[in-house]
């Protein structure tokens, strides 16, 4: 299947970016040899710097970029003759998570993805990569069927976060997405989850409970959106620069969270520069997941074993209450305003 | 034209200085002026509509449990800064000294064994008086470690649950108690206990999309706000005007979501039921056990005119 990848790189420019594009067009406009190859290393130094020099807010632009490579375009440079895989068997096929069977380097792997779309009827007919409920009963019943036929899966994640809907919420959105994280506890068979660019909230996690979890290195993974925290944590949308600072959403920051294994390099400029260099990357890391797959380096309690680890309390803190008596003249309850005082901090937290 | 509109002149004076007193509350269901004394002797119920007034988590218990059989456990854990989060002055861990004040507890989650009608099992309640009940790590490891304290005793699990999410001041680690939490209700269900969910208003976001949402039998409070997505977010998203009982614990059931609709003053005699029918304990457990003298009937909506007296 050949997927139409004309499209400019170049026709959306970030801030931060017009620096290196103004020097781009310098080089292809540049006379002689020396003067191009002056320019070329001008070109890498300045890269090197406004690559180093990136704001965790202008990190999620980047990751939000319109024209960074899609699941589709991954899934048409890597894996040869992918079959796709419509319908939850329920209620209908949501075009925002994309299943399907691929084979890769002469075996057989499933691909479950969302797909956020590239032109704008795309865009329109997958929902920008929001799935709703049926998309994630599909990835759950592509994954059972990988995990019965003794198949690795590859799970490639890129949502702004699980679809906020009417509909969405009268069909379960809240159970598909809970479902689907049990079940993922289960299923029986490697599976390798990969953030492209945006992993939003619950809508992302309930695909990306991987045996290993690695992440594009100008992608972002966040509990919220940080326009959203911004609003109910600051109060002001406008502060989300800040809170996209405060909630550590860069490669760098997860990993030393514990939270994903692997960085995976993007070409010069970020993965929308250059796709095939970006497809390069992750198929390597495929292959050196599958290999290890191979030589035994997999086992369904690892994973389990990982989750549990995962978060950072204190254990010592002296006990402020006592146990309830009983006798019927314990703790009384306050009338809601002490909650109704909080309720907007964390109203829909996640969402 | 306006001839019959209402004026304010025109209206019922109420009296607002015994309702800033707190003596007299304008009931947030009914909007009728009720006794607030009346509101806290009835479950935090409504006498008069039957409105469901969140209440603490310890209050709670005491009403759900047999006198004197809930033991707090993991009651030392707290919630830790891992991102050195701050909104404005204001540190996290200040926020959580804040909280801890508010609630008079460490953490979101009261976690503890009881018994319910004589049957023994591991109980869990969420606080909205902490951070809205959010979920960050320490929220998931009580919730884990419940999870292992029902597998050892062998007991079943109620999990009352109430939380506006995942706690953002703990970034993406929040994000992954959802999964850890899954987890944890995946070894409860292979354990072969039952695992019984209350929803109380609000439930919502990261946690009503996880462990909230996996019970064996999940009820619901009455009129209780049961969503994934916050109903701001979604009007504000699309524009649109949501449905009258949209996100309610009624909307949820009917939509396939809810075993059943409980009130708080029935709550024990149903988990003592689900108890009775579902522990594996439940026999041995009841071979000792008498009632406690049953309390008189507590006031609903139907018979709550004989109150008056």
């Amino acid at each position: 299947m050949q997927l139409k990848l004309s499209r400019k790189a170049t026709d959306v420019v970030l801030p931060f970016e017009k620096p290196l594009i103004e020097l781009e067009e310098q080089i292809a406009a540049a006379e002689t040899e020396e003067e191009r190859a002056a320019l070329g290393k001008e070109l890498d130094a300045l890269r090197v710097t406004v690559f180093e020099g990136i704001t965790p807010w202008e990190r999620v632009l980047l990751a939000r970029h319109p024209r960074r490579p899609r699941m589709r375009e991954f899934v048409a440079q890597i894996f040869e003759d992918f079959v796709e895989l419509h319908g939850d068997r329920a209620l209908g096929d949501d075009s925002a998570m994309v299943a399907g069977i691929a084979r890769f380097h002469g075996r057989t792997v499933f691909v479950v993805g969302q797909q956020k779309g590239v032109d704008t009827d795309e865009k329109v007919k997958c929902n920008f990569g929001m799935a709703h409920p049926e998309g994630y009963r599909k990835a759950h019943r592509v994954f059972r069927m990988a995990e019965r036929l003794g198949h690795p899966i590859i799970t490639l994640v890129d949502t702004p976060a699980a679809h906020p809907g009417i509909e969405a919420e009268a069909h379960g959105q809240g159970y598909a997405i809970a479902y689907n994280l049990l079940e993922s506890f289960k299923i029986n068979t490697p599976i390798l989850s990969i953030i492209l660019s945006e992993g939003g909230s619950g809508g992302a996690l309930a695909i990306a409970v991987g045996d290993r979890i690695a992440m594009f290195e100008n992608a972002v993974y966040v509990i919220c959106p940080p326009e959203r925290c911004a609003e109910i944590l600051w109060r002001d949308v406008e502060k989300k620069e800040l809170a996209a600072s405060a909630l550590r959403v860069s490669a760098t920051d997860l990993k030393a969270l514990g939270v994903i294994d692997m960085i995976l390099k993007e070409p010069n400029g970020g993965a929308h520069r250059d796709i095939a260099g970006a497809a390069q990357s992750m198929e390597e890391e495929i292959a050196a997941f599958l290999e290890g797959v191979d030589q035994g380096n997999w086992q369904l309690k690892a994973r389990q074993e990982r989750f549990q680890q995962m978060g950072q309390w204190l254990e010592n803190a002296p006990v402020l209450v006592q146990e309830p008596s009983g006798d019927g003249d314990g703790a009384k309850a306050e009338l809601g305003e002490s909650a109704s005082a909080v309720d907007e901090e964390a109203a829909g937290t996640t969402e | 034209m306006a001839f019959f509109t209402r004026t304010p002149f025109g209206r019922k004076k109420r009296p607002q200085s015994a309702v800033s007193d707190g003596l007299w509350k304008k009931c947030d269901g009914c909007k009728q002026t009720v006794y607030q004394a009346d509101i806290e002797e009835n479950m935090q119920v409504c006498p008069n509509c039957g409105h469901h007034y969140r209440i603490q988590s310890l209050a709670r218990i005491e009403l759900l449990v047999d006198s004197g059989s809930f033991e707090m456990t993991h009651a030392n854990i707290t919630a830790d800064d891992p991102l050195e989060f701050s909104v404005g002055k204001e540190t996290y861990a200040e926020r959580i000294g804040r909280a801890r004040k508010q609630s008079g507890l460490n953490e979101a989650l009261v976690t503890g064994m009881a018994r319910i009608e004589g049957v023994r099992c591991a109980l869990g309640c969420m606080d909205s008086t902490f951070v809205m009940a959010s979920m960050g790590s320490a929220v998931g490891e009580k919730f884990c470690r419940l999870v292992k304290d029902a597998i050892v005793n062998k007991v079943p699990l109620i999990m009352i649950s109430a939380s506006g999410g995942a706690r953002m001041q703990e970034g993406i680690l929040a994000l992954m108690q959802m999964a850890k939490t899954a987890d944890a209700v995946r070894q409860i269900n292979e354990a072969g206990l039952p695992y019984i969910v209350v929803q109380t208003d609000p439930t919502s976001g990261g946690v009503f999309a996880s462990f909230a949402n996996l019970g064996d039998v999940t009820i619901a409070e009455p009129k209780a706000y049961i969503g994934f997505a916050g109903a701001r977010l979604i009007e504000g998203a699309f524009g649109i005007k949501l449905p009258e009982g949209f996100q309610r614990a009624e909307y949820q059931r009917d939509n396939g979501f809810v075993d059943e609709i409980v009130t708080r003053p029935e709550m024990r005699a149903y988990l003592g039921k689900l108890l009775r029918y579902l522990a594996p304990s439940a026999d041995k457990d009841l071979e000792n056990y008498t009632p406690e003298k049953e309390e008189p009937a507590m006031a609903t909506a139907a018979s709550g005119t004989e109150e008056e007296a």
